[in-house]
């Protein structure tokens, strides 16, 4: 029998490099995977990780991916390192594109350069909003974040999905599940002339520059590390864990809040039943391929925002199922926490000495 | 009677172990007679525990050979252990606590019984040996010198040869030690031999026959405990003479500063303790002492006073004349209150996280580390090498994580850390608990010297010859109540044992 016997000090380069590992042996099995499928690997690989960039085009695609990935990862990285297991962010995604969506029907065939903000303020609020409900029942009742949080996330859905198909729907949309289409001062500037690339990938660069300000910095960064490897000692300190609470709920909430109604106001320009491709589920995989550092986030979002053009390629090009994307991202996943225990641990032959 | 083939019941020949970065036993040599006391006798760390946990099979020793009754044996696991007659009674009980003293033997025994019957014989081992416990009670309504006859019983039931015994007194009560000690007598008289791990020298010149002698992992000496003396044994566990500690000279008494009035706080939860109509002042300049067996509400006091807890009415936590029982620990700290918990990683530090970071953790109100929400860095960690020089603290730098730095280091430097904010009142639990006696000594050095500097300073210990030392009035808490407190000088350890089992004054007078 083998035992898992802890590391006296892991290697701090293995635990930044595990990433990379992570992703070569993502490769090495999705050479194996392609294979298995009959298609040829290298052609696979090339559709899924080199095609999507290698134009301009592609290049603003993967940023308009990255960014509600980057927004929330990062996010999601202070809770995580705070102990607030937020899973939910999917669900509060969906809230900031309710909130934000209602807004942007609000001002519709207005002008005025207030209305973005306004629209973007109102999608932050509904990711808050969906977050204080998880947070307020975990301070006040004790209950479990990870369990509330992912229930509300169908809760959201399905709120999305009832307004889309009642007061939200376009009056002159032959009664299809979609709102208006936004009008122009309710949608974030182009940045860059022929893609699709956005005012949003600022400010998922900003959150990123923000968060890591955050954590290294200041008070509150140091709080949130503090709770969340020792509360007890955080206590002693006089640092109280119900504000921590709130506050990696509320960043998180909010950052996704956002994320949810810049994709509205940026790529979609409307409201419709799905508007998140798992998102807020895939900022988890994020946050800790980013190994739980706000810039590491940065990285870790562009990455995973391959993988899902990536998937796109593969299916156009080759044929492959959608779901070689959640295939690739459940791999990466996998392999990442693999070597992380490989990196903590050392494996050895049972021996008596079992203490 | 025959005569056993074996002078020896238990010989170790060069036994070894290494962990990562410390070599913890350097062949170490050892032989104990059949019929005997012997002590395993070393400071914290010097490998007393690896050594004891070879011979039980928890350790597998890198190399070395066990004899045990003249055969070498290869003891690969507990249950080996205890079929070869080895018993063991650990520092640390592992009792459950809803469950009665009958069931949780039943558990530790592991083959099916007849629980009236066991019962029985747990009441003939207790009559026999002098070990009053009742099979019928829960373990949560037990006391710890109970709850380790327990321990001990289990040991005894199955008729070992060997009985290994780690730390038994530093949980007790003097009394209990007394009556634990005579227990051990009589277990000795009728052949048991028993290996007895200590640092207190006293204990083992009470019972023990002969000593080995660890330091640093290496065997020192084996001795005959009747022709040393405490002292001579001392210089042989420590190495060198210890610095004798200054004389505590009356203290000039400044005003209260800080002031408990009737303080009374339910329990945080089920196994904790409420405190129960605590009363206290402690003037500046001096060193005020609870004694008390650990559980009767020393963390729970130490939080309510640190503002962990937060009290029913403002004033029953005074400090400086404030009203603080209803401040954060935060506001507290800032009008000159410090703390030092009892369990230092994950309490008193952060175990993941560098010196520097740690520093952090309770200084940067008191020394402005942080500006409008902003760590100023450069500065903390300016103060950092400050604690590590000014008290010694031995470290493989100022970003070697907290878990990093051995029990004795970690204490200098949290202690450092509360005495570099030059607090007006510092409340420290178990200042020396785990620390060798070196450092203990610079420890209690530092308190008595922020005595003199006019701080109110009130030490919780479980070590009653610390806080004879140190301290200038001296009282114990039992099941969450304060006893009252007597100068030092006046009370005797006989005295100090009656209070903390909870004796009243009237009592205590019959005694003197």
């Amino acid at each position: 029998m083998l035992q898992l016997i802890k590391r006296p000090s892991p290697s701090k380069a293995m635990v930044y490099l595990s990433p990379v590992l992570a992703l070569l042996l993502t490769l090495c099995a999705g050479l194996v995977l392609f294979s298995l499928m009959g298609v040829s690997p290298m052609a696979a690989l090339k559709a899924f990780f080199v095609t999507p960039i290698s134009t301009t085009y592609g290049l603003g695609e993967l940023w308009v991916k990255a960014t509600p990935l980057i927004l929330i990862g990062v996010a999601l990285s202070l809770g995580f390192r705070a102990g607030v297991w937020n899973i939910g962010a999917e669900g509060q995604l969906l809230m900031g594109g309710i909130f934000g969506g209602a807004a942007a029907l609000f001002f519709y065939e207005k002008t005025g350069f207030y209305i973005l903000p306004l629209i973007l303020l109102a999608g932050i609020l509904g990711g808050l909003f969906w977050a204080s409900i998880v947070a307020f029942l975990r301070t006040q009742f004790n209950a479990n974040e990870i369990l509330t949080s992912l229930m509300l996330t169908y809760v959201a859905s399905l709120l999305l999905s009832l307004l889309v198909h009642g007061p939200f729907k376009d009056p002159d949309g032959f009664n299809f599940p979609e709102s208006r289409i936004f009008s122009d001062s309710a949608l974030l500037p182009i940045l860059f002339e022929g893609t699709r690339m956005h005012f949003g990938a600022i400010i998922a660069v900003l959150v990123s520059l923000g968060g890591w300000l955050l954590l290294s910095k200041s008070l509150l960064g140091y709080q949130i590390k503090v709770m969340g490897d020792a509360p007890d000692a955080g206590t002693h300190a006089g640092f109280s864990q119900k504000k921590i609470i709130w506050i990696a709920l509320l960043l998180s909430g909010g950052a996704a809040g956002l994320a949810g109604v810049i994709e509205l106001t940026g790529p979609i320009g409307q409201i419709l039943p799905n508007i998140s491709p798992g998102y807020g589920f895939a900022a988890i995989i994020v946050a800790y391929v980013g190994r739980l550092h706000p810039i590491g986030a940065l990285f870790a979002g562009l990455l995973l925002a391959l993988s899902y053009l990536g998937g796109e390629t593969a299916q156009i090009k080759l044929n492959l199922p959608l779901a070689v994307t959640g295939v690739f991202q459940g791999m990466l996943l996998f392999f990442i926490l693999a070597c992380d225990v490989f990196i903590h641990y050392q494996i050895k032959p049972r021996s008596a000495s079992i203490a | 009677m025959i005569a056993p083939k074996y002078t020896n019941l238990l010989e170790l020949h060069a036994m070894r172990k290494a962990y990562p970065g410390c070599l913890a036993n350097d062949d170490i040599d050892l032989d104990l007679r059949a019929g005997e006391i012997h002590a395993l006798l070393g400071e914290n760390g010097a490998g007393k525990s690896t050594l004891v946990k070879m011979i039980y099979g928890l350790l597998k020793p890198d190399a070395g050979e066990i004899i045990f009754e003249g055969k070498a044996v290869n003891i690969t696991s507990p249950a080996m252990a205890r079929g070869l007659g080895i018993a063991m009674v650990f520092q640390h009980f592992s009792l459950f606590d809803s469950l009665t003293v009958t069931q949780n033997i039943a558990l530790g025994i592991g083959q099916k019984h007849d629980l009236d019957g066991l019962s029985e014989q747990i009441n003939a081992i207790s009559q026999r040996y002098g070990l009053p416990l009742d099979p019928q009670r829960h373990v949560y309504s037990l006391s710890v010198g109970e709850r380790q006859r327990i321990e001990i019983i289990r040991c005894l039931l199955q008729q070992p040869k060997l009985m290994v015994m780690d730390e038994p007194t530093s949980v007790l009560t003097p009394q209990e030690v007394e009556k634990l000690f005579v227990t051990l007598q009589r277990l000795c008289d009728e052949g048991l031999s028993i290996l007895y791990i200590s640092h207190k020298l006293d204990e083992i010149k009470a019972i023990c026959h002969r000593a080995t002698v660890l330091r640093d992992g290496k065997r020192v000496a084996c001795v005959e405990v009747a022709d040393e003396s405490p002292k001579t044994m001392a210089a042989l566990m420590m190495g060198e003479e210890l610095k004798t500690s200054s004389k505590r000279v009356k203290p000039k008494l400044g005003p209260v500063r800080l002031q408990l009035d009737a303080l009374n706080m339910h329990a945080p939860d089920e196994l904790g303790m409420a405190l129960k109509d605590i009363s206290l002042r402690v003037h500046g300049g001096e060193i005020v002492g609870i004694a008390g067996v650990a559980g009767n509400g020393q963390d729970e006091l130490l939080q309510a006073i640190n503002g962990e807890r937060l009290c029913s009415s403002a004033p029953m936590v005074q400090i400086d004349g404030q009203d603080a029982g209803q401040m954060s620990v935060s506001q507290r700290r800032v009008i000159g209150l410090s703390s030092v918990p009892e369990k230092r990683l994950g309490h008193g530090a952060v175990p993941s996280m560098s010196l520097l970071d740690n520093t952090l953790l309770t200084a940067y109100e008191r020394l402005g580390l942080v500006g409008k929400g902003w760590i100023d860095h450069q500065k903390s960690r300016t103060v950092t090498e400050q604690i590590v020089s000014e008290h010694d603290v031995k470290a493989t730098g100022l970003s070697a994580p907290a878990s990093s730095l051995s029990g004795g280091n970690l204490q200098k430097y949290i202690v450092g850390r509360e005495l570099q904010q030059q607090p007006e009142v510092l409340v420290v639990s178990q200042p020396t608990w785990g620390v060798d006696a070196g450092a203990a000594q610079n420890i209690r050095e530092a308190l008595k010297a922020l005595a003199k500097k006019g701080a109110a300073v009130l030490v919780i210990s479980q070590d009653l010859d610390e806080l004879m030392e140190i301290t200038d009035r001296i009282g114990a808490i039992c099941a969450g109540s304060l006893s009252s407190f007597y100068a030092t000088d006046t009370v005797n350890y006989e005295q100090m044992g009656l209070l903390m089992a909870g004796a009243q004054s009237g009592e205590l007078a019959a005694v003197s």
